[in-house]
């Protein structure tokens, strides 16, 4: 009994440590052997995600946790780094983990042809635990730190296909954008500590002014975590960053750019949380705008695409925008006050980050699977392939009708909420959002035709289903979204909601800490 | 500090690496204006803890009087060394990028199929 009790208490950085001693460990077992080395990377994230998952379940039942880094209490001013985890960061953390031990299982056939596994694994540990660092902090400049650690390994495995330089120019771009990204953090980091002498989230809260300089620390932070997260106009990277990259990678940067959304959102309900509930409404209108904006901009440019994977990242831009529409509605409806109506939008928005994560990443799983079948992605040079490949096909069509939103999938469940709530704030909006949801469909079932049904293609013959490893990754995505898709009063009530809670109430997230420091 | 001097130079690094970045051709002059903002920012965080005529923050035998704040300079540290990783992944790109397509303008990479 005791050994549990020293892991809660110490599970938040427990969740962060292990991955990353683990991937430093990665390449000494690398040159043992090979299997050793999957074998082994699999058990520390396995071991990560039961850590996150005991640490979820005891905020969840017992509220936030707070670890304090090198000292037992603390005292002001605080200038201690600590990690704060709410049910939002849990929630995120379990996002990511689940990702992440998805996309290990999957590279173990998948990436088994290449060269430099060890620094594959090695990277992919590192990924993991930047993210788990962003989502757990509570701390800016630490959260700058995770968001380069993070976004260093990103861009390495971006162009880990370096003999493609499409893959190379793909992670430049990424690296370039994330850079400048987290340089503006920083700099809206020193404003704070300038005004406030403060880097830790909750006391940065208490104190603020919303003076000229915070308005402008305000910009930025937006301005770089929404590129990082990309929402349009700031998207240019992600499709090039998403079809580049191996496809077990690409699963994991989702879980990026929803890591630097979780940013997005810490900073706008937490560290501003006070301006939301005294009168503007004006950054809850500009979420929905750039929403409803990110939504048709993604859906309209999957149109036109013929590559499989540049289409399904354009699909992913698109369900951004679902999650911002959510979000920004119900920043819209509870500006006065905490209402049902704006609750609802924020359940809605949130559901729909993990729904995300699990539809777009088994699409790109599936496109990974086919290009491992027939190394080749381009849709006009496919056809046929369900006659040799019948479990990736059923893979695909759970994950086509997840992605638009149909019942009994979980992308249906989330995006009634988000319909519901945008329809009570202005009919136009649900409107757009239905439409858009139609189109995705019609575009999947453009390429579940020309990719898996049709005639069948004489070079296509020898195409055989892929390796087992792949199918349960695959299939382990597919469960959670029929699971979630039929009961998603699930996952709605034990985690969605307690999450949405916990972003609204910044009092409790600051006085938590103004607590513990003995503070007012 | 006379006239703010040291803010007047951060504002100033941050804008011409900006503009390094988004309007010259060549990459490697991109990593120029991306280092440039860099140090921009972290010229800012040292001149945040620095008060006039401070000494430096070490109270082992220290003569007494005003010292300047060692957080800020505890960050512009760890804000440096990731600095000096990111520039390093930053080149490495770039000598791939020149080995596949032979240039470092940007209007010239990308094309034709890989």
């Amino acid at each position: 009994m005791n050994a549990l009790d020293f892991i809660i208490a110490n599970s938040p950085i427990f969740a962060v440590a292990i991955p990353l001693l683990g991937a430093f460990l990665t390449p000494i077992f690398g040159r043992i052997n090979d299997k050793l080395r999957n074998i082994f990377a699999i058990t520390i994230m396995i071991i990560t995600t039961s850590i996150v998952f005991i640490l979820a379940y005891d905020v969840i039942t017992n509220g936030i946790r707070t670890y304090i880094f090198g000292a037992q209490d603390l005292t002001l001013p605080v200038v201690r780094i600590l990690f704060e985890v709410d049910a939002m960061s849990s929630f995120m953390a379990i996002i990511s983990v689940v990702l992440a031990l998805v996309a290990l299982i999957y590279s173990w056939a998948f990436m088994k042809e290449n060269t430099g596994l060890d620094k594959y694994y090695t990277l992919l540990l590192l990924m993991t635990a930047g993210m788990l660092g962003m989502e757990l902090t509570g701390d800016m400049f630490n959260f700058f730190v995770f968001l380069e650690i993070t976004s260093i390994s990103s861009a390495a495995l971006v162009a880990f296909w370096i003999n493609k330089g499409k893959s190379v120019e793909a992670g430049f771009k990424y690296i370039v954008i994330s850079t400048i990204g987290a340089l503006f953090v920083l700099f809206s980091v020193a404003l704070f500590y300038g005004q406030y002498n403060a880097l830790n989230m909750a006391i940065i809260a208490h104190s603020i002014q919303f003076s000229f300089l915070d308005k402008i620390a305000l910009v930025l932070l937006i301005g770089a975590l929404a590129m990082k997260a990309g929402i349009v106009p700031l998207h240019m990277w992600l499709p090039d960053a998403y079809s580049k990259a191996p496809s077990s990678i690409t699963l994991i940067l989702v879980g990026v750019t929803q890591a630097s959304l979780y940013g997005l959102l810490r900073v706008c309900f937490t560290i501003y949380g006070k301006m939301i509930t005294l009168s503007s409404i004006s950054i809850g209108w500009i979420l929905v705008l750039f929403g409803i904006v990110t939504i048709l901009l993604g859906v309209i440019m999957a149109i036109a695409q013929s590559d499989l994977k540049r289409l399904i990242a354009f699909a992913a831009v698109g369900e951004i925008g679902y999650m911002i529409l959510g979000i920004g509605t119900g920043l819209v409806t509870m500006s006065p006050d905490i209402s049902a109506a704006g609750l609802t939008a924020l359940k809605g928005g949130i559901f729909h980050i993990m729904n995300d994560a699990l539809d777009v990443g088994l699409m790109f799983l599936v496109a990974g699977a086919i290009f491992y079948a027939t190394r080749e992605t381009s849709l006009d040079r496919l056809g046929g392939l369900a006659r040799n490949m019948k479990y990736t096909t059923v893979f695909f069509i759970i994950g086509l009708l997840a992605v638009s939103g149909l019942p009994p999938m979980n992308g249906f469940a989330s995006k009634l909420l988000i319909y519901e709530s945008t329809y009570q704030l202005n009919p136009i909006l649900a409107i757009i959002a239905i439409l858009s949801s139609i189109l995705l469909l019609a575009i999947f079932v453009k390429v579940l035709h020309s990719a898996f049904l049709g005639p069948a293609l004489p070079r296509f013959n020898e195409v055989k289903e892929v390796p087992k490893s792949m199918l349960f990754a695959m299939a382990i995505i597919a469960g959670m979204i029929i699971i979630f898709g039929i009961f998603p009063d699930i996952v709605v009530n034990n985690i969605v909601e307690p999450a949405a809670n916990a972003l609204v109430d910044n009092a409790g997230y600051i006085s938590k800490i103004m607590s513990l420091a003995g503070g007012a | 500090m006379i006239f703010n001097f040291p803010f007047i130079a951060v504002a100033a690094l941050i804008i011409v690496g900006l503009y390094a970045v988004v309007f010259r051709k060549n990459l490697i002059k991109m990593i120029i204006g991306i280092t440039i903002i860099e140090s921009g920012v972290n010229l800012f965080l040292i001149t945040l803890g620095y008060r006039e005529g401070s000494i430096a923050p070490i109270y082992t035998s220290s003569p007494g009087g005003i010292m300047s704040l060692p957080v800020p300079q505890a960050l512009t540290l760890t804000s440096i060394v990731i600095g000096v990783a990111v520039l390093a992944l930053m080149l490495s790109l770039v000598i791939h990028i020149y080995r596949h397509y032979n240039t470092l303008d940007v209007r010239k990479i990308g094309g034709g199929e890989e």
